[in-house]
C-alpha cells in the first residue's frame, strides 16, 4: 500500500491561482504567500530538534569518548551500542519509541540523539588518540597535569576531528529529523507528509528544499567555525 | 523484549511477504547502485586520470553527504511524480558523489612513479589507465561504491513513503503489521544492509590487485571516517 492519495487535493482549489489549480510543479507566488504560515514555523522546529539532539548526543559521545581515552576497556561496548542504534531503520525507529514516550518531542529526541552517537564518539575518540606522542611527552616535561595536558594539549588538537564529526553529526541530523515528522513532532518533513497526503506538488517540492538547503547551509557555517577554531590547521596547509 | 519475540516470530509466519518485499528492495537498490555507478564512476576515472576538477570531485561528496534523502526524494516526487523511478533517480543522487570522489580520489593518487614507469615502457595514455592506474585504484574504488551501496540499502526504507516498495513497506504500516512487523521489517532490513557491506567487502577483497592486498587492506578496513574531509 502507498500513503499517496489517490486524488491531490489541492489547498484553495476555487481561489487560487491557475499554477494552484492545475496542481503543477512549483507555484512561486503561492509559496512566497504562504511561507510565514506554513513553512517558517516548520523551519524553526527542524533547527530546534537538529540543534538539541546534536547537543545532548556530543555531550553523551563526548563524555564516552573521555572515559573511553582513559580506561581502553570502555571503548568496545559503548561502540557496539552506538553502532547497534545506528543500524535500526529511523522511520522504523521514530515508531517503536512511541508506546514508550508517546508522539512527542522526546521520542524523536531519543531516536536523533541515537544516531548522533556513532559518527561523534568515533570522531572524538579518533582525535584525542591521534595527537602526535611528542606534544604530550613536551607538555609533560613542561610540567602540565594530566587535567592541563588534557586541556591545553589533547582537546585543542583534536579539535579538527571532533569539528568534523559535529559536522557530520549535524547534517545527518537535519535529514533524519525530516523523517520524524512520522510521528507528528513537526519540522520541514511536517508539510513533506501533509504534500503525501495531499499530492500538493508546490507542498513537496519547497520543503524539500528548504530541508537540502538548511543541511547546506548548515554544513557550509560549521566549516567556518571550524576554521576560526583552529586557525593553525589552516597555516600549516598553506 | 515481548515485541522482539513477536517480531521473530512474524519474520518466519511471513516468509512470502518478507521475500517478496526483499525482492523489491534489491531491486530498487540494484538499480539505483547501478546507474549511480554507471556515471559517477568514469566521470570520476577520467577526471583522475587527467588529475582534474579535483575541488568539484572532492566536495561534491560533502554536499552528497549533506542532503537529506527525504528531502531529495520528497523533491523528486513533486517533480517526477509517485512510484520506482522518482525513488530511483533520488536514491542515485544520494549514492553517486560518494563513488565519484573515492573514484577520483584512487586514481589521482595512483602512485606517480609507476605511471612514469608505465610510460616509459612506451604504454599510451589509455593503456597506462586500463593496465597500471585502474587496477591500482580498484580497492579504493570499490570502498566507495561499497559506502554508497549500503547507504542505499539502508535508506531505501524512505521509499516506501514513495511508492516504491521494498521492505519499508512493512515498516510504514504500523496499523497492518503491528509494532512486531515494525520491528521484523527494522531486522530484516539491517541483515540487508550487512550483506551488502559483506558481499561488497567480499568483492573488493577479490578485486585487489593480489600485490597490494597485504600492503593496503588494513587502510580500506576503515573507509567511513573521515575525520580529514575537513
Amino acid at each position: 500500500m502507498s500513503l499517496i492519495a489517490q486524488q491531490p487535493v489541492i489547498p484553495e482549489f476555487q481561489r487560487g491561482s491557475e499554477c494552484i489549480r492545475e496542481n503543477r510543479q512549483f507555484c512561486l507566488d503561492w509559496f512566497l504567500d504562504n511561507f510565514d504560515r506554513v513553512f517558517a514555523p516548520r523551519l524553526v522546529e527542524h533547527i530546534e530538534l537538529t540543534a538539541i539532539a546534536v547537543g545532548i548526543g556530543f555531550a553523551i559521545s563526548f563524555a564516552a569518548a573521555l572515559v573511553s581515552f582513559s580506561r581502553g576497556w570502555f571503548e568496545t561496548p559503548f561502540a557496539i551500542f552506538a553502532a547497534f542504534l545506528y543500524t535500526i531503520p529511523s522511520l522504523a525507529f521514530f515508531q517503536l519509541m512511541v508506546p514508550i514516550t508517546g508522539l512527542s518531542m522526546t521520542s524523536a529526541e531519543i531516536a536523533l540523539v541515537s544516531y548522533t552517537l556513532l559518527i561523534l564518539f568515533r570522531n572524538t575518540l579518533t582525535g584525542l588518540r591521534e595527537v602526535p606522542q611528542d606534544a604530550r611527552v613536551a607538555a609533560r616535561a613542561m610540567g602540565l597535569t594530566q587535567w592541563q595536558l588534557l586541556r591545553r594539549v589533547e582537546l585543542p588538537l583534536a579539535l579538527p576531528a571532533i569539528m568534523a564529526g559535529i559536522r557530520i553529526a549535524t547534517v545527518t541530523t537535519i535529514s533524519l529529523a525530516t523523517v520524524a515528522a512520522f510521528i507528528g513532532v513537526g519540522g520541514l518533513g511536517q508539510p513533506i507528509f501533509n504534500a503525501i497526503q495531499s499530492g500538493f506538488k508546490t507542498e513537496f517540492v519547497a520543503a524539500g528544499l528548504m530541508a537540502v538547503l538548511l543541511a547546506l547551509v548548515a554544513d557550509g557555517l560549521l566549516v567556518l567555525v571550524q576554521r576560526l577554531l583552529t586557525p593553525w590547521a589552516r597555516a600549516q596547509r598553506a | 523484549m515481548h515485541t522482539f519475540v513477536d517480531a521473530i516470530e512474524f519474520l518466519f509466519d511471513n516468509l512470502g511477504l518478507i521475500w517478496d518485499k526483499t525482492v523489491e528492495h534489491l531491486a530498487l537498490s540494484g538499480a539505483a547502485v547501478g546507474v549511480a555507478m554507471a556515471l559517477a564512476i568514469p566521470l570520476g576515472v577520467w577526471l583522475g586520470h587527467l588529475h582534474r576538477g579535483s575541488f568539484i570531485a572532492i566536495n561534491v561528496s560533502n554536499v552528497g553527504r549533506a542532503l537529506p534523502s527525504l528531502a531529495v526524494i520528497s523533491i523528486g516526487l513533486g517533480l517526477l511524480g509517485v512510484g520506482f523511478l522518482n525513488v530511483m533517480v533520488a536514491l542515485v543522487i544520494l549514492a553517486a558523489p560518494v563513488m565519484l570522489t573515492n573514484a577520483y580520489v584512487a586514481v589521482d593518487q595512483v602512485d606517480p612513479d609507476a605511471v612514469r614507469a608505465a610510460r616509459g615502457m612506451g604504454m599510451r595514455p589509455l593503456q597506462t589507465l586500463v593496465r597500471v592506474e585502474l587496477p591500482l585504484a580498484l580497492p579504493l574504488m570499490f570502498a566507495g561504491i561499497r559506502t554508497a551501496a549500503v547507504y542505499v540499502v539502508a535508506t531505501a526504507p524512505l521509499a516506501a513513503l514513495a511508492g516504491g516498495g521494498g521492505l519499508g513497506d512493512i515498516i510504514v504500516n504500523q496499523p497492518t503489521y503491528g509494532p512486531a512487523g515494525v520491528v521484523a521489517g527494522s531486522i530484516a532490513i539491517a541483515v540487508l544492509a550487512f550483506a551488502t557491506e559483506g558481499v561488497f567487502a567480499l568483492v573488493q577483497h577479490l578485486a585487489t590487485p593480489r600485490g597490494l592486498r597485504r600492503r593496503r587492506e588494513e587502510k580500506l578496513l576503515e573507509p567511513r571516517i573521515d575525520t580529514a574531509a575537513a
